[in-house]
C-alpha cells in the first residue's frame, strides 16, 4: 500500500472529503467579468465546471462544481485555495507549476511556496491514467479565464 | 439450506458439462503475472479476454511458417495462407451453426461490423435500384435500446442523419432488464431495422429475443444482434437465435485484438451493396465501373487481418474443446458466487440483474459514493484489475443516475478465490475513503 499512499495522500483525501470553495457563485463585484467553462473526461465521465470573476488584474474569485472521483475534486479544491484573489500573472505562474509537475511522469520536485497543496499531487503524475483527473479541473481554469479575458498558460503535453 | 432431489432420469446437476478450472489456467501464460507485488486477479474479461497459447502459437507460427498475402498467389504459402484463413472463416461458420462460411464476414472488430450494416443501409438508399429492405428516408425507423453500448448507437445515430430517418429506442427497467411492455409501438411497419445488443457489456443482462424477433418479423423488419459479450461466453446458433445479423469481436474470445465478425444470413448479404471499396471485392473493374464480388469478399476489401483470423480460428477450437456448455455453466456458477458475495460488502449497489438467470458474468457496481476511478485504483494497488468508467455505455449510466461504475468480469478462467480477492479489496476501499 506504500505506493497507494503516494497516490491517494492525506492532503488529496481530506480536500476531496472536505472540499473548499465548491459550488458556483456570481461575482461580489458588478464590475467583474465572469465567465465558465465546462470539461469533461471522456474516458471516464468526470465532469466540472470552473467560474472566474475578476477585473482583469485580480481573479476575485474562482468557484467550481462537478462530479468525479477523488483526485479531479480535489485538485478542483486545491485550484479554489491556490488561485482564488491571486493577481492573474501569479495565478499563470502556479498553473504552469502544476501542470509541469502533473506532466513529468513523478520526476518533477514540486515547490511548496509555489504549489501549497498542491504538492501533494506529485505522486498522481506517476499513474498516467490518472494525471487527466488532476489537470480537468486546472484545463476548465484555463478556459474560464481566457473567456474572462485574462491571459494564457502554455499548452499541456499530456 | 435445503436441497431439493431431482428426480431420477431427469438431468441432474452433476451431468452439467463442467471444465476443470486449474486446467485451463495453465493455458494463459499471463495468469502468472504478478500485479504490485501481488497476483493477478483479472476481472476485466469483458473488456478483453486473455489468449491461451495455442492461440499465441498459432498466431506466431502462421508469421514463421505460412506468411502470405490470400486470394491472389498460385504459389505455395499463398496457398497455404489462403487455406489457413478460409478454413478459419469455416471453423468460425460452423461455431455458429451457420448454414455456409459465406455468411462469416470478417471484419475488424463489432464496431466496423455494425457500421458496415448501417453503410450497406445508406449506400442502398441512394441507389434507385436499391433493395427496398435496407432502403430508408424520412418516416423509416430504426430501433435500438438504452442498454446498447455505443458501438450499437453511434453508427445507426448517423446513418439516421444521413437518410432522414428516426432513430428510437426500448427502455430499461429498474431491474436493468429491456423494458418490452412497448413493444408494439416501437417496432412497427415503419422499422427497418432493429439493433440490440444480446448481453449487456455494463449490465450482464442477456436478453430474451424471441418475442422481439416474431415482433420483427411480423412487421417485415430486420433484426441485428450484437454478440460482442454472448459468443465468447454462450453457446450461440444462429439458427436458434433467428437473427438476420449478429457481430462479435475476436479479442473477446480468446482470440487476437483486429479481428471481428459479421453474420449475415446469405441472402441478405447478397442483396447488400458494397461499403469499402478496394482490391479483392471486385468482380471486374474498368476505368468506368466495376461490378463486385459476392459476399463475403464484398466486404473485405484490402488485405484483412490474416493472422488474426486464423488465430481466432484456433480460439474458436480452444473454445469448442473445453465446451461452451461448460463455460457457459462455469458462469453461471461464478455469477452466483459473485452476486451472494458482493451482496455482502455493506453499502455495494450491483446495477442490473441481482438473481444469476437472464444474465451473465459481466457485473457493474457502486460502492458507497467512492468513485469509480478511486475505486479501480485501490483494487489496482492490490492486484485486482476491474474496468471503472462509463463502460462505452453512457445511456446505461445515465439510466441508473450515476456517471461511471465498477465492473468485474469473468470468464472461463476466473476462480471464485479471485471474487473473494475482490471482495477483500472493497474493504480496502472502505479504509481509504471512510
Amino acid at each position: 500500500m506504500v505506493q497507494l499512499d503516494q497516490l491517494y495522500q492525506e492532503i488529496i483525501l481530506d480536500h476531496y472529503k472536505h472540499p473548499h470553495g465548491r459550488g458556483l457563485r456570481d461575482a461580489d463585484d458588478p464590475g467583474d467579468q465572469v465567465a465558465e467553462a465546462h470539461h469533461v473526461n471522456p474516458t471516464c465521465g468526470d465532469e466540472v465546471t470552473v467560474r472566474v470573476a475578476t477585473d482583469g488584474a485580480v481573479l476575485h474569485d474562482i468557484s467550481y462544481d462537478g462530479m468525479g472521483c477523488s483526485i479531479s475534486q480535489a485538485s478542483a479544491s486545491v485550484l479554489h485555495e491556490l488561485l482564488r484573489g491571486r493577481g492573474a500573472g501569479e495565478a499563470f505562474e502556479v498553473h504552469e507549476a502544476f501542470v509541469e509537475l502533473m506532466s513529468g511522469r513523478g520526476q518533477v520536485t514540486p515547490d511548496e511556496d509555489v504549489l501549497g497543496d498542491g504538492v501533494a499531487f506529485a505522486g498522481v503524475a506517476r499513474y498516467p491514467a490518472r494525471v487527466k483527473c488532476a489537470l480537468l479541473p486546472w484545463m476548465a481554469f484555463k478556459d474560464a479565464a481566457a473567456r474572462a479575458g485574462v491571459g494564457v498558460s502554455p499548452e499541456v503535453k499530456a | 439450506m435445503t436441497s431439493i432431489a431431482i428426480p431420477s432420469g431427469m438431468p441432474q446437476y452433476d451431468d452439467v458439462p463442467r471444465l476443470d478450472v486449474a486446467r485451463v489456467r495453465a493455458d494463459f501464460p499471463i495468469l502468472d503475472r504478478e500485479i504490485n507485488g501481488h497476483p493477478l486477479v483479472y476481472l476485466d474479461s469483458a473488456n478483453t479476454s486473455h489468449k491461451p497459447r495455442q492461440v499465441l502459437d498459432v498466431l506466431g507460427e502462421h508469421y514463421a511458417r505460412h506468411n502470405a498475402n490470400v486470394s491472389r498467389s498460385v504459389h505455395t504459402l499463398g496457398t497455404e495462407a489462403t487455406e489457413a484463413y478460409e478454413g478459419a472463416r469455416a471453423k468460425i461458420a460452423a461455431f455458429l451453426n451457420a448454414s455456409s462460411p459465406d455468411e462469416v464476414v470478417f471484419t475488424k472488430n463489432s464496431t466496423e461490423a455494425i457500421n458496415i450494416v448501417a453503410y450497406a443501409f445508406s449506400n442502398a438508399s441512394l441507389r434507385p435500384d436499391g433493395d427496398p429492405r435496407f432502403r430508408l428516408g424520412p418516416g423509416d425507423e430504426v430501433v435500438i435500446s438504452e442498454m446498447e453500448h455505443h458501438s450499437n448507437i453511434v453508427p445507426w445515430q448517423l446513418l439516421c442523419e444521413r437518410t432522414g430517418a428516426t432513430l428510437r429506442w426500448f427502455p430499461v427497467t429498474d431491474q436493468g432488464r429491456l423494458d418490452e411492455s412497448g413493444l408494439d409501438d416501437l417496432v412497427t411497419e415503419r422499422t427497418k431495422i432493429v439493433s440490440l445488443v444480446h448481453m449487456s457489456n455494463i449490465l450482464g443482462t442477456v436478453n430474451a429475443t424471441s418475442r422481439i424477433t416474431a415482433r420483427v418479423r411480423e412487421v417485415g423488419a430486420l433484426l441485428l444482434l450484437d454478440c460482442s459479450q454472448s459468443v465468447p461466453h454462450l453457446p450461440i446458433d444462429v439458427v436458434d437465435l433467428d437473427a438476420d445479423y449478429i457481430v462479435f469481436t475476436g479479442h473477446k474470445m480468446c482470440g487476437p485484438t483486429g479481428i471481428g465478425v459479421l453474420w449475415g444470413r446469405g441472402e441478405l448479404l447478397a442483396a447488400m451493396p458494397p461499403v469499402f471499396g478496394g482490391g479483392s471485392m471486385i468482380e471486374t473493374v474498368t476505368m468506368a465501373r466495376s461490378t463486385f464480388a459476392a459476399p463475403p469478399a464484398r466486404f473485405e476489401a484490402g488485405t484483412p487481418p490474416i493472422a488474426e483470423a486464423v488465430a481466432l480460428g484456433a480460439a474458436v477450437d480452444y473454445l469448442t474443446g473445453i465446451g461452451m456448455p461448460a463455460i457457459q455453466w462455469h458462469e453461471k456458477e461464478l455469477t452466483a458466487y459473485a452476486l451472494e458475495a458482493l451482496g455482502s460488502v455493506r453499502d455495494l449497489r450491483i446495477f442490473g440483474p441481482t438473481v444469476p438467470v437472464g444474465r451473465g458474468g459481466t457485473i457493474s457496481f457502486a460502492l458507497g459514493d467512492v468513485h469509480p476511478h478511486d475505486v479501480g485504483q485501490v483494487l489496482d494497488s492490490l492486484g485486482v484489475q476491474v474496468r471503472v468508467g462509463h463502460h462505452c455505455a453512457k445511456p446505461v449510466c445515465s439510466r441508473f443516475g450515476v456517471p461511471a461504475m465498477t465492473r468485474a468480469s469473468f470468464y472461463l478462467y476466473t476462480t471464485t478465490e479471485e471474487i473473494d480477492a475482490l471482495v477483500a479489496g472493497l474493504e480496502q476501499v472502505r479504509k481509504v475513503f471512510d
